[in-house]
C-alpha cells in the first residue's frame, strides 16, 4: 500500500463522500462538513503527488494554505448559517431556496 | 375702307347682343329699369348697322357681292378648323331681318313684358338668341354654323320656357328642345360625312370638291345632304318634327314673333338655301315632299284651332313648308324670297295677336276673370272698333298669307308655286306637289280669315270683357304699323312698280346657282321652266285664294254655311284636325312610350339583373374571398404558425424553469453530473 493509486483512491474516495454530503444532506452545518471533506480530498492528492511526482515542498505549502482557507471558510460559512438562523429560524437548505425566483 | 366696314360692321352686329346679355345676366337687375335700355339700344344699333349694309349692298347692286374674314380656330396640321365670316347678298338681308324684327320685338317686349319677374333676364335671352341667330346667318363653314345653331336652341328652350312655374310652358321649352335635338343629330352626322369627304368645314372648299365630282358622290352624298336637312327638318319645323311649334307658343307673345315666325324657324330654311348646292336630286326630291307634307297637313290642322297663337303656330309650320318646298323643287331663291316676306308679315301678325292677348288679359282681368283663356278667339269677336291700328295692319298681313295680289305674300308664294308646277310638269310623275302647295294655299287664305273674322268682326261674345278692351300703347303699336306696312309689294319690287311680277332688286340681287352636283338641272333651266309656268301658276294660285276667302267670308262673316254643319258631317275628318292629326298621340304610344319601356326594361336589366346579380355579386364573391383569406391570415398564420413560436418558447421557458430549483444542491448535483459527462466524453 506504498503506492500513489493508494493515496489517490481514499482522496477519491474522502472525495465522493464530500460530494455526496454536500449534495443530500439538508443540515447546512452538515453541508459544511462535505465541503471540508472535499477541502481534504484535495489536500490528500496534493501531499500524494508531492510525495511521489516530486513536487517537493509545493504540494505542502499548498495543503497548508488549503488548512487556511478551510479554516477561513468554515469561519465565514458559520456565520452565513448563523445569520440565516437568525433570520430565517432554520438551517435546513432547502427552506433557504431565495435564489429560485 | 367699304371692304373692312363690310367685315367691321358685321362682327359688331353679331356680338353686341351678346356684350348686352353677358351685362344684363349679371348686373341686369341692378341696373336702372332693370337694363331694358342696354338691350333695345343694342338690337337697335345693330339694326342701324345692317341697314347700313344694306344700303351698301344696293349701291353696288350685283349678285357676286360678297366679303368674308376667317382665322384658324384650330390647327393640328391633319385637323383644320377655320372660323369665318361670310358676307354676301344673302347674308345682308337675313341679317336686316333678324335685327329688323329684333328690334321690333325688343320695343314691343317694353311694353307686353312690363312688369314680369324676370325681366332683365328676359332682355338677355333675347340677346343671346339674337347673337346666336346672327352667328348663323354669318357662319362660313359648317362648324361655326353648328355652334349657333345649338346656341338658337339653346335660347328657345330658355325664352319658351320663360314662364316656366307654368307646367305647361316648361313641358313645351323641354319638348322644343329636345324635338330639335333629334333634328341636329342627323345635321351632325351630315356634317361629319361632307367633313370625311371634304376635309373642311367651309362652304367653298366643299362646293367646289363636290363640283370636283371625286370626293363625295351619289348615295353618300345624299346621306349627307339628308342628314344635313335633318337639322332644317328640327329647327324649321317641319313633318315629322313639326310638333314642338305649336307647343311653343307657350312662351311670351314677342317671342314667338322673334323665334317661332321670323327668324329661328326660318334658320333651317336659311340654311338650306345657303347649302342647296350640296344636295343631290334624290335629296332634293324627298326635301320636296318633306315641304309639301307639311304644308298641306299643317293647313289642314290650322283650320279647326281655336285658340289664336295655335292657328298663327300650324300656319307658320305651313309656310315653312312652302319654303321647303321651294328648296326642294330646285327654285331656292322663291324660298328665300318667302322667308323674306313671311318674316315680316307672320311677326307682325304675332304683335297683332300678341296685342289683341295682352287686350284681352287686361280685360280679363279688370273683369277679375281668371279662368277664361284670353287667347281663345271664342271668347273674342267684333274687336274691330276697339283696335283699330291692330285690326288694319293684321288685315294687311292677312291678305299678304293669303296670296292677294299687291302684297308681299303673293309675289314670293307665286314664285314657289310657280316652281312647284314647273317641277311638276316636267315631272310628271310629282304631281301631288303642286296640288299640295295649291290645297294649302287656299287653305291658307281660310284660316287666315277665319281668324280675323272671328277675332275683329262679328258680334262680342264677351260683353263684360269687351267693354274694356283698347288699342295697345305705342311701344306695341310702333313695330305693328311699321312691319304691316312692310306687307305690301312695293319693298320688294322696287325700282320696278308692277305688282303682280315679282321683280325688283330682290330677284337682281339673288340669283340662283347651279347645284354643285355634278348632274343637277342647271339653274337657268329650273328658272326657264318656272318662268314658262309663272302666269298658270299666278292664275291658280289667285283663284285658291279667292276660293278660300270666299268660304271664310261665307262661313264666318255672313254665316250663310254652318261651320257646325260641316264639322259633324266630315266629323272624323274634323276630329283629326282638331287633334292635329293625333300626332302627339300616336308619338307617345309608338315612338315615346315603347322606348320609355325600352328604357325602363333596360334600367331594370342593369339594376335588378346586372347591379344586384353581378356587380354586387363580384362584391360577394369579394367579400368571401376576404372573409376566408382573413380567416386564413389570423387563424393560420397569426395564431397557427406566429402564436406558436411564441407558445413554444413560452412552453419551453415553463419547463425549463423547473430546472431551476433554487436549491443549490441540485446545481451541484448537475455541475458534478456535468464534469462527469465531460470526463467521460474526454476519456473515449
Amino acid at each position: 500500500m506504498n503506492s500513489l493509486d493508494s493515496y489517490l483512491f481514499v482522496s477519491a474516495m474522502l472525495f465522493c463522500l464530500g460530494i455526496f454530503g454536500v449534495i443530500t444532506r439538508r443540515n447546512a452545518i452538515a453541508v459544511l462538513m462535505g465541503v471540508e471533506l472535499i477541502l481534504n480530498a484535495a489536500n490528500i492528492n496534493f501531499i500524494a503527488f508531492s510525495k511521489f511526482n516530486g513536487m517537493n515542498l509545493d504540494g505542502h505549502i499548498f495543503g497548508l494554505l488549503v488548512i487556511v482557507l478551510a479554516a477561513a471558510e468554515a469561519a465565514v460559512a458559520l456565520a452565513i448559517i448563523i445569520n440565516i438562523y437568525n433570520n430565517m429560524n432554520t438551517i435546513n437548505v432547502d427552506d433557504a431556496a431565495e435564489l429560485k425566483q | 375702307m367699304i371692304d373692312n366696314m363690310m367685315i367691321a360692321l358685321p362682327l359688331l352686329i353679331l356680338f353686341l347682343p351678346l356684350v348686352s346679355f353677358i351685362i344684363l345676366i349679371f348686373f341686369g337687375k341692378k341696373l336702372p329699369r332693370q337694363g331694358d335700355w342696354i338691350a333695345v339700344g343694342s338690337i337697335v344699333t345693330t339694326f342701324f348697322f345692317a341697314v347700313y349694309l344694306f344700303i351698301q349692298m344696293i349701291l353696288a347692286y350685283d349678285p357676286g357681292f360678297s366679303h368674308g374674314a376667317s382665322f384658324s380656330w384650330i390647327d393640328l396640321d391633319a385637323f383644320k378648323i377655320d372660323l369665318g365670316i361670310l358676307v354676301d347678298n344673302l347674308t345682308i338681308i337675313m341679317l336686316l331681318i333678324v335685327t329688323l324684327v329684333s328690334s321690333c320685338t325688343h320695343i314691343f317686349s317694353l311694353e307686353y313684358m312690363k312688369g314680369d319677374i324676370r325681366y332683365s333676364r328676359y332682355y338677355a335671352y333675347l340677346g343671346l338668341f339674337t347673337f346666336s341667330m346672327n352667328g348663323i346667318v354669318l357662319a362660313d363653314n359648317l362648324i361655326s354654323m353648328y355652334m349657333s345653331w345649338e346656341l338658337v336652341g339653346v335660347s328657345s328652350y330658355l325664352l319658351i320656357g320663360h314662364w316656366f312655374e307654368k307646367d305647361s310652358a316648361a313641358n313645351a321649352s323641354k319638348k322644343a328642345f329636345l324635338t330639335n335635338r333629334v333634328g341636329d343629330i342627323g345635321f351632325f352626322i351630315g356634317i361629319m360625312l361632307l367633313y370625311t369627304a371634304v376635309g373642311s368645314f367651309a362652304f367653298g372648299p366643299i362646293f367646289e370638291s363636290i363640283g370636283g365630282g371625286s370626293s363625295i358622290t351619289g348615295l353618300t352624298l345624299t346621306l349627307a345632304g339628308l342628314g344635313i336637312f335633318m337639322g332644317a327638318v328640327g329647327k324649321s319645323s317641319q313633318f315629322p318634327l313639326h310638333i314642338w311649334l305649336p307647343d311653343a307658343m307657350e312662351g311670351p307673345t314677342p317671342v314667338s314673333a322673334l323665334m317661332h315666325a321670323a327668324t329661328m324657324v326660318a334658320a333651317g330654311v336659311y340654311m338650306s338655301v345657303r347649302l342647296f348646292p350640296i344636295f343631290t336630286p334624290d335629296a332634293l326630291l324627298i326635301i320636296a315632299y318633306i315641304g309639301a307634307i307639311t304644308a298641306i297637313l299643317a293647313a289642314l290642322i290650322a283650320i279647326t284651332q281655336n285658340d289664336i297663337k295655335k292657328v298663327l303656330a300650324y300656319s307658320t309650320v305651313s309656310q315653312l313648308g312652302f319654303m321647303i318646298l321651294a328648296v326642294g323643287t330646285g327654285v331656292y331663291t322663291a324660298a328665300f324670297f318667302h322667308l323674306l316676306t313671311h318674316a315680316m308679315f307672320k311677326a307682325n301678325l304675332f304683335y297683332c295677336s300678341g296685342s289683341v292677348i295682352h287686350s284681352m288679359h287686361h280685360a280679363l282681368h279688370e273683369a277679375h276673370d281668371h279662368k277664361t283663356d284670353p287667347q281663345d278667339m271664342r271668347n273674342m269677336g267684333g274687336f274691330k272698333e276697339k283696335m283699330p291700328i291692330t285690326y288694319l295692319s293684321m288685315f294687311i298681313s292677312t291678305l299678304a298669307i293669303a296670296g292677294v295680289p299687291l302684297f308681299s305674300g303673293f309675289l314670293s308664294k307665286d314664285a314657289i308655286l310657280a316652281g312647284t308646277l314647273a317641277f311638276a310638269q316636267h315631272h310628271p310623275g310629282h304631281f301631288l306637289l303642286p296640288i299640295f302647295g295649291f290645297s294649302a294655299a287656299a287653305i291658307t287664305a281660310f284660316y287666315m280669315f277665319r281668324l280675323i273674322f272671328m277675332t275683329f268682326h262679328g258680334k262680342p261674345n264677351m260683353k263684360d270683357v269687351f267693354k274694356d278692351i283698347h288699342e295697345s300703347p305705342k311701344e306695341m303699336a310702333g313695330p305693328i304699323v311699321i312691319l304691316g306696312a312692310l306687307s305690301f309689294f312695293i319693298f320688294y319690287t322696287l325700282p320696278y312698280y308692277n305688282p303682280i311680277s315679282d321683280y325688283g332688286w330682290f330677284k337682281d340681287l339673288i340669283v340662283a346657282q347651279t347645284s354643285a352636283v355634278p348632274g343637277s338641272m342647271t339653274a337657268n333651266e329650273i328658272a326657264e321652266h318656272s318662268h314658262h309656268a309663272h302666269y298658270l301658276a299666278m292664275g291658280l294660285s289667285v283663284a285658291v285664294a279667292s276660293i278660300g276667302i270666299l268660304l271664310a267670308v261665307l262661313m264666318y262673316l255672313k254665316n250663310v254655311i254652318s261651320a257646325k254643319n260641316i264639322a259633324s258631317r266630315f266629323g272624323f275628318l274634323y276630329d283629326w284636325s282638331l287633334n292635329k292629326f293625333y300626332f302627339d298621340e300616336n308619338y307617345n304610344r309608338f315612338l315615346y312610350q315603347p322606348f320609355l319601356r325600352l328604357s325602363e326594361t333596360i334600367s331594370w336589366l342593369d339594376w335588378e339583373f346586372y347591379d344586384k346579380y353581378f356587380i354586387n355579386g363580384f362584391g360577394r364573391i369579394t367579400n368571401i374571398f376576404s372573409k376566408l383569406s382573413g380567416k386564413l391570415d389570423y387563424e393560420g398564420i397569426d395564431q397557427g404558425i406566429v402564436d406558436s413560436f411564441g407558445r413554444i418558447t413560452g412552453a419551453a421557458g415553463k419547463n425549463l424553469k423547473k430546472i431551476q430549483t433554487g436549491r443549490l444542491q441540485n446545481y451541484l448535483l448537475y455541475v458534478v453530473a456535468g464534469i462527469l459527462i465531460i470526463i467521460i466524453v474526454q476519456a473515449f
